[in-house]
């Protein structure tokens, strides 16, 4: 498998060639920084990313409350937890960095109030 | 009428004014009042529920709300008072007037006034696209409150003009919920926003981008039933050739901000006509002495912490100002050289301090070097492997003595 990975460490964006089978990487050529090969690595290997959405919030003055995955979980896990974070229904006081969801999907990973709710 | 009196007036309470707040509460204001026409405070950061907000300022990823919401504490705790839901007609050089639901007319006078009033988007009649008029068109922003604030899901096949940062990161969102994105439309031939929302907002979920695309026509009639993209030659212009249509109930533009200044340019302070936001100089002073000004009112800003930290600047200098302490002198003109489109401030008084001089270029280009020179003399300068019109450049100087300063982008 090869990936063509555009570094978004800082704003240079270097396209970083990655190459390998299952995980093991048997080339990795574009990078200019050592962070941005780190990066490439574990683009190619696990990408995460930092999940966010809103959850519903009843008998408030606002109908949403502001949430996100704590830590980031697997980028092929975001449409699952989009469906756990869609059947939540909180009612206040909702305080930022209450845990709402624990380990979210089996990725380990807790889904937390971001906004607030008095 | 209702009268109230305080040190430093804000005016909006977004990130800009909150931090322009806090800033003036520890420089020593004693009261510190935001005028915010909103039921909350946090300004557009309230409906920025994604990540990537304190990397400079906090060292780590922060949601919008997590951002603002830190401001808000440390206002809180410092005494800050804020006026929301109050609509601000007129500012003059010691007084806001502003009109609120309860109160009525409220007149302020303020020792020092600080404009945070931050920008708006612009519209479909702001670049006039030809077609029907029918429901399912958004700014990006208006797409992005009433999903992320009011639970209001606005369509289900979406096109997006403009690779703006907002444009991108509604194309996550909608992608999210559920929408399908057939493309993001850019009519030039580089992206306007963040390389990193390209990644992470478009490449992620297989969004087409379509640079040197532009939308040439809108059809529908009650709702949008689809649009007609084109490619566009070296001048902008159309190649009809090229055109097709795109299948879709809902466009959504991110087409650019343009400062709210008609309170600033009702109070006869100069503008840029570049930035389209005040001229300051590096205490975010403007032409009128007694007020300041600071974050997308001043200029289109691409992160928040660079607003947070300018506004700091301005609530200081306000605070400073107020308690009759600030520097006075004659002002040098920051010139700007190859491809600087504008720098902010636009002006600095020559001091025993450094300057920090935010600037954007006019084009992209690689391999350059960033000088800021008085007139044979180089305050600074520094290498950069590229530079984008996107990506906000900042220089900083001593500005001792100084009696020019240009900052320039040249071929290294």
């Amino acid at each position: 498998m090869t990936k063509e990975i555009i570094c978004t460490v800082c704003p240079t964006g270097c396209t970083i060639h990655v190459e390998g089978e299952n995980g093991n990487i048997t080339k990795i050529e574009g990078f200019s920084c050592p962070r941005g090969k780190v990066y490439a690595e574990n683009e190619f290997t696990a990408p995460v990313r930092i999940l966010t959405s809103t959850a519903k919030i009843k008998n408030a003055k606002t109908p949403l409350v502001a949430v996100r995955s704590k830590t980031p979980v697997p980028k092929e896990k975001l449409f699952d937890c989009m469906v756990e974070i869609r059947k939540l229904e909180l009612t206040p006081p909702v305080n930022r960095g209450d845990v709402l969801i624990k380990n979210i999907c089996d990725t380990g990973v807790d889904i937390i109030a971001s906004g607030e709710v008095k | 009428m209702n009268k109230i009196t305080c040190d430093v007036c804000i005016v909006g309470g977004g990130p800009a004014g909150l931090s322009a707040a806090v800033a003036a509460k520890k420089a020593g204001a004693k009261d510190v009042l935001i005028v915010e026409r909103d039921e909350a405070l946090g300004g557009i950061l309230q409906q920025c529920i994604h990540p990537g907000f304190g990397l400079k300022l906090f060292k780590e990823e922060l949601t919008g709300p997590e951002y603002f919401g830190r401001f808000v504490d440390e206002a809180n705790e410092l005494g800050v008072k804020a006026l929301l839901n109050s609509m601000v007609l007129e500012v003059t050089a010691d007084t806001v007037t502003c009109i609120n639901g309860e109160l009525g007319v409220c007149e302020i006078s303020a020792k020092a006034i600080v404009l945070a009033m931050g920008c708006r988007e612009r519209t479909r009649a702001n670049i006039v696209i030809p077609g029907t008029r029918p429901a399912g068109v958004y700014t990006a922003g208006t797409a992005q409150r009433l999903i992320n604030r009011q639970n209001e899901m606005v369509g289900k096949k979406v096109v997006i003009l403009g690779s703006g940062d907002i444009g991108m990161i509604m194309a996550r969102r909608m992608t999210l919920e559920g929408a399908k994105v057939e493309a993001v439309v850019e009519i030039m031939d580089f992206l306007a926003g963040l390389t990193r929302n390209r990644v992470q907002c478009l490449d992620d979920f297989g969004i087409p981008l379509l640079l040197s695309h532009t939308i040439i026509d809108i059809k529908g009639n009650d709702r949008v039933e689809s649009v007609v993209i084109a490619q566009v030659d070296e001048n902008k212009k159309p190649i009809m050739s090229t055109a097709r249509e795109i299948e879709c109930d809902t466009l959504l533009l991110s087409v650019g901000l343009i400062p709210e200044n008609e309170l600033t340019s009702n109070a006869k302070i100069e503008i840029s006509p570049i930035t389209k936001g005040p001229k300051v100089n590096q205490y975010m002073q403007t032409s009128i002495k007694s007020v300041f000004a600071c974050g997308n009112v001043v200029h289109v800003n691409d992160l928040v912490d660079n607003v947070s930290a300018e506004s700091a600047k301005a609530g200081e200098s306000a605070a400073k100002f107020a308690a009759g302490k600030l520097e006075d002198s004659t002002a040098v003109t920051v010139e700007t050289g190859d491809n600087v489109r504008y720098v902010c401030p636009q002006s600095v008084i020559p001091a025993d301090e450094k300057v920090d001089l935010y600037f954007r270029v006019m084009k992209p280009q690689k391999g350059v070097v960033i000088t800021v020179t008085d007139g044979d003399n180089v305050l600074f300068t520094r290498k950069a492997i590229k530079v984008n019109p996107g990506e906000m450049e900042k220089a900083t100087v001593s500005v001792k003595d100084i009696t020019s300063l240009m900052v320039s982008v040249k071929e290294a």
